[in-house]
């Protein structure tokens, strides 16, 4: 909300600079999100008069005024049209700094004749796009005056921001009261003038929803004109942000922003029958304020006539009814609305306005009478008329409240050490009334403006929510906890932001454990430990959106219609992710593109499968594409899948998982190539991952390049490590022993079959087997593969003789032979 | 016999020292000291002397022999060392080639606050709590005190998923504060938990994305302040950014789930943008007491229990500290600023190790 610093004045009656007004604002919770101050910038210019004005000797264009400024005369060279000897102008000496140039000006020669300063256009002020010329005062404009002084602009602007529980500070009078609690100066006291009516309002009031709308005042006033706002009005409301339209749409604006109070004003005339009806929407359509149509429903609350709707009630009016310079008889509304159908219908509209605002934050439902009788006064004041009697539907409802404070719970809750004494003052000054007192507790009664006080209950106001499944031995006392402590609460809220909460002394959290307990807990750990070996491997880590266009979900996964985002921000990220996978390769992509081709990035984080809390994974997903790094040692190659297993299982080894129990099938999903892709089993069934090379048809759809390799790996899916004791290794002192051994397979054998088979031919004496080498071409077979593996023996109790030697060797030769088929190559 | 000894002495250590490389050398003792070598040869005569004779003959061919027998070995040490030498010079690399090269990984700028944040508050006892991105209406606003015709709502700008919950769709959490509910409903107090996790509301611009990162704090006993909520926070910012008297500044403000609610600034410089100097503030989070009506939808009961909360932005904590300029980038993963903003896996994050880089 913006206002000038002299309408806060009207209310307010205080010394204190704007700097300190801003400072005390922000810290009692009416944060301060911007300061106009034109003053600032217009003080060096002062108003001058132009002697004379003769052409330039040497530039066509171009005037040599004598200006009298105040402070003696001075010649300036000016280019402007309408320079003329006898006018009254705006003149900036030199040093000034004009805003519309961004430049400062210095004493200068132009053309051969001196200049010691500049006359200015509304532009070069900053204060608007007119640049035709240079501002053309009124002659009894006093010469050697400041500019903005004289033309009102010496009038500082603040804008505040609202928080959704002060509907009261919606209103220049409520930051006004705030202020003065806050010792910024005193609350000037407001009363409304007291209008007689005179014969029955033209129109009159039928409230079909009193749950919608309470109470509702009206009056007719005959016989105004309506036409433009005088200038203190029109300034008022320019500088609080809103264009003036005409007297009664200003009038009742004025109110809004004043004291919190929307109106609205009918045009008699244009209103069918003598009714207005508060009744429900019922798919009507009509043409609001704000230019548009709007379709009411059941659950708005509208005002309609004998025609039919005429507005969405503390919303937008309309368009029909409207008043404009032909009105001569106006019908003033003033309602009280529910401010969950207001807040709610607001939001199924989508309609933003002052009135909505501050209807559904809450308004003053005891100010309405006095409100409107301001209002007529104004609108007789300005526009001339005679008010009729008011007409009303339904009652004044009950707001009294009493909150009570112990005064022990500000040290107890707040810490703070304000006094009972100064707790009430600034209860007081806040609008409270003391209703008891004695040493330990005082009770109040919560002023009519404060809606956000000892709320609980009341429409609008706070309620409880509390979980389903609480045991009653809990949700009762909790309940019952609540209802007795929440407005006392609301009072402590009240004294320290008012009292500062900078006066409470800052005390560090109490020691729970000497040493504090890990704060990760081992599936945590998992991750950071994963990010860390994938950042080692030589991959970036990225973090990318959870959600991206549904046809690339779908080509790495599902892509389920409950996983859409019913309003997503752009057509392209409207589908949750089945995992980190498709956005980095969305990410691979614009790498490539900006002609960085060997990308190797990584993201952990959530992949989604259905909506509920378990239906999320936390994924390890990496993307390598391209070719390794350049050089001259060993030579850079394109990535393979072989990189891509490694990396899973580089995660799953430093993850604790027993690489020897992992196993490994060809049934990846179809995002990956189908002979070039594995799934990481532990157990039968139980999926750890799966990598391999990216399919050809996602690498050519995504922009990646064909042979890119990936992997997944559910961090979920790892089992927290066993706590169990293990055996000591025994390091033997016997030497180990290495034999090799080449065999001749089928090349539709698995290595793993055969590795496996090899190291299960002796499990006491076989400490590993690797594979080093695979052969497959014309020294062979067609069909057939060599596979040579070195087999470490280990002997634990006495070196090895050749006899044990062979003896192992032939249980291998004989072991891979029954497990695969293959013989010994010769 | 004109003293043999001396003779072969002499003729042998010629031979030695004229031996140009190992083999010569060995050839050279083969030829003196060998079966068949000329000292053996004497030796083998020995038999046939008297006793006398054999005594001082014997002597002095043993003398002979271990003083060729050293000769030799002189030799072969000198000739050892050239050999040596001439290997090493053949053996020359120009070392200022590149050495082996590996890619160089990093760790993303959000994460690594994230350890950090795990870090200061973990040394405070904090745990780190994390929970589903897709939330129910209820923990994401009904537990948090945001009714539905809330004007908060209206602000939070909320994804709705096309998933019902239980009478309204699912929604992607606005902020970490569901899990507050879901801790409290979990655990008794005492708590002090963090969570850092990623939000999402429908805004994008410069200064906004559509998901984001936060982080939250709850902190519930029985006798916890409002002094605490400020000394916990205090202690953070100032351990966070490394400035042990960094100024701090609360100011009233509001949120539906605590009460009373500040927001906190630091000292900043507007013009450098350099932390904890100049004369101008900087909001840098939100924090308040736990609303009565929060503890009382997890089942706690206010009387008995109080505490409070806290939330911040985890890129714009990151963006100070770091110096980073547009948000978009920590989402776009860009190699070049991964590279240049990311952290190595092997830097530390634990208090006692500080940053040596």
């Amino acid at each position: 909300m913006k206002f000038s610093l002299s309408w806060l004045k009207t209310h307010l009656d205080t010394e204190a600079s704007v700097a300190r007004i801003a400072e005390t604002l922000s810290a009692i919770g009416l944060e301060v999100e911007a300061i106009e101050d034109r003053a600032a910038t217009l003080a060096p210019f002062v108003i001058a008069r132009v002697i004379e004005a003769v052409p330039h000797p040497n530039a066509d264009r171009l005037r040599v005024c004598r200006v009298e400024t105040g402070a003696g005369e001075v010649s300036v060279v000016c280019g402007a049209p309408n320079a003329r000897s006898g006018m009254t102008a705006v003149f900036a000496p030199p040093g000034a700094f004009v805003p519309g140039t961004g430049i400062a000006l210095k004493v200068g020669e132009i053309r051969g004749v001196a200049s010691a300063g500049m006359l200015l256009s509304a532009r070069e002020m900053g204060l608007g796009e007119d640049h035709d010329g240079i501002m053309d005062l009124p002659d009894d404009a006093p010469v050697g005056t400041p500019y903005a002084l004289w033309a009102g602009l010496d009038d500082p602007v603040i804008e505040i921001g609202v928080t959704p529980n002060r509907g009261d500070a919606f209103a220049v009078r409520g930051v006004a009261r705030d202020l003065a609690a806050a010792g910024l100066g005193t609350l000037k006291p407001w009363t409304a003038p007291s209008i007689k009516g005179d014969g029955p309002s033209a129109i009159v009031w039928r409230d079909e929803v009193p749950a919608a709308c309470p109470w509702v005042l009206g009056r007719t006033v005959r016989g105004v004109r309506n036409g433009e706002s005088p200038d203190w009005l029109k300034q008022r409301l320019e500088q609080a942000g809103l264009r003036p339209i005409n007297a009664l749409a200003d009038i009742t604006n004025f109110f809004t922003i004043d004291l919190g109070r929307p109106l609205h004003v009918f045009d008699v005339n244009k209103i069918s029958g003598g009714e207005l009806v508060l009744r429900r929407g019922a798919g009507e359509v009509f043409r609001g304020l704000h230019g548009k149509d709007v379709t009411v429903t059941g659950d708005d609350c509208v005002i309609a006539d004998a025609a039919g709707v005429q507005s969405l009630a503390g919303i937008v009016g309309g368009e029909a009814t409207g008043c404009d310079a032909a009105t001569t008889d106006v019908f003033i509304e003033c309602a009280l609305f529910d401010r969950v159908t207001i807040a709610l219908s607001g939001q199924r509209t989508g309609i933003f306005s002052d009135a909505r605002q501050r209807f559904e934050r809450g308004i003053d439902p005891a100010l309405l009478p006095a409100a409107l009788d301001a209002a007529t006064a104004m609108v007789i004041e300005i526009c001339g008329g005679t008010p009729s009697a008011v007409t009303e539907a339904g009652a004044e409802p009950a707001w009294r409240r009493r909150a009570d404070l112990r005064f022990e719970r500000l040290m107890g809750l707040g810490r703070s050490d304000v006094t009972p004494d100064r707790a009430v003052e600034i209860l007081e000054a806040l609008g409270f009334h003391v209703a008891m007192r004695d040493a330990e507790t005082v009770t109040l009664d919560v002023p009519a403006w404060r809606n956000d006080i000892a709320a609980m209950g009341i429409p609008g106001g706070s309620t409880l929510d509390q979980h389903g499944d609480l045991a009653p031995g809990a949700a009762t006392p909790a309940r019952e906890g609540a209802l007795a402590i929440e407005p006392e609460v609301d009072l402590i809220e009240e004294v320290l932001r008012i009292d500062g909460l900078d006066r409470i002394v800052p005390v560090s959290l109490p020691v729970m454990d000497a040493v504090p307990r890990p704060s990760l807990t081992p599936r945590q750990a998992r991750t950071v430990r994963a990010r860390r070996v994938l950042a080692a491997r030589g991959m970036a880590e990225c973090v990318t959106f959870s959600f991206l266009d549904r046809a690339t979900a779908a080509r790495f996964g599902a892509a389920p219609e409950a996983l859409a985002v019913q309003n997503p921000i752009a057509a392209d990220l409207d589908q949750m992710r089945p995992s980190p996978l498709p956005t980095l390769a969305l990410a691979v992509a614009r790498n490539i593109a900006r002609g960085f081709n060997d990308v190797a990035l990584f993201e952990i984080g959530p992949g989604f499968r259905a909506e509920t809390p378990d239906g999320q994974d936390l994924i390890a997903a990496g993307l390598r594409a391209g070719a390794t790094p350049l050089s001259w040692v060993s030579p850079s190659r394109r990535v393979d899948v072989w990189d891509a297993k490694a990396d899973a299982l580089a995660v799953l080894a430093a993850l604790g998982v027993p690489v020897e129990a992992i196993s490994i099938a060809a049934d990846a999903p179809a995002h990956y190539h189908p002979g070039q892709s594995g799934v990481l089993r532990q157990g039968p069934k139980h999926v750890l991952g799966v990598f391999g090379t990216l399919h050809p048809s996602v690498c050519a759809v995504m922009d990646l390049p064909v042979g890119s390799v990936a992997f997944e790996i559910n961090l979920a899916a790892i089992a927290d490590p066993k706590k169990r004791k293990r055996a000591s290794p025994l390091f033997s002192a016997f030497q180990p022993v290495r034999r090799d051994f080449a065999f001749i397979a089928d090349a539709t054998v698995a290595a793993e079959t055969l590795l496996r088979a090899a190291k299960g031919a002796d499990r006491a004496l076989i400490a590993g087997v690797e594979l080093f080498d695979r052969y497959a071409g014309d020294k062979l077979p067609a069909g057939k593969v060599s596979l040579a593996v070195a087999v470490m023996l280990q002997p634990k109790d006495k070196s090895l003789t050749d006899t044990d030697i062979e003896a192992v060797s032939a249980r291998i030769i004989a072991a891979v032979a029954k497990a695969t088929g293959a013989t010994l190559r010769g | 016999m004109s003293n043999p000894i001396s003779l072969i002495e002499t003729e042998a250590r010629a031979v030695i020292g004229a031996a140009a490389d190992l083999a010569a050398l060995d050839a050279a003792r083969v030829a003196l000291l060998g079966k068949s070598g000329e000292v053996t040869a004497l030796l083998k005569t020995l038999g046939g002397m008297d006793s006398e004779a054999r005594k001082s003959f014997g002597a002095a061919v043993n003398a002979l022999k271990s003083s060729l027998t050293e000769a030799l070995e002189q030799r072969r040490a000198v000739l050892e060392a050239s050999a040596l030498e001439t290997r090493l010079a053949a053996e020359f690399v120009d070392v200022s080639l590149p050495g082996r090269v590996e890619a160089r990984g990093s760790i993303h700028p959000i994460s690594r606050t994230i350890e950090e944040l795990t870090a200061l508050f973990g040394a405070m006892g904090f745990g780190v709590k994390d929970g589903p991105d897709i939330e129910e209406d209820w923990y994401n606003f009904g537990a948090l005190n945001i009714p539905a015709h809330h004007p908060a709502r209206a602000m939070m700008d909320t994804f709705y998923l096309k998933a019902a919950g239980r009478n309204k769709p699912m929604v992607l959490r606005t902020h970490t504060s569901p899990l507050q509910i879901r801790t409290m409903l979990e655990q008794k107090p005492p708590i002090r938990v963090i969570v850092p996790g990623r939000t999402y509301r429908s805004d994008h611009d410069a200064t906004h994305s559509p998901m984001f990162h936060q982080c939250e704090g709850l902190v519930i006993d029985r006798d916890i302040t409002l002094a605490h909520l400020k000394g916990c926070l205090v202690d953070f910012l100032r351990a966070y950014f490394e400035i042990p008297d960094l100024k701090a500044r609360f100011r009233a403000s509001y949120f539906p789930f605590t009460e009373p609610s500040m927001e906190i600034d630091i000292a900043w410089d507007r013009k450098t943008g350099a932390i904890g100097g100049g004369n101008d503030w900087l909001e840098i989070l939100g924090a308040g007491m736990v609303h009565p009506n929060v503890l009382a939808n997890c089942g706690l009961d206010p009387r008995e229990f109080q505490g409070f909360a806290f939330g911040m932005g985890i890129e714009r904590i990151t963006m100070l500290k770091h110096g980073i300029a547009d948000l978009r980038n920590f989402y776009e993963s860009d190699l070049r600023w991964l590279a240049h903003y990311g952290t190595s896996p092997l830097a530390p994050v634990t208090l006692h190790e500080g940053d040596p880089a």
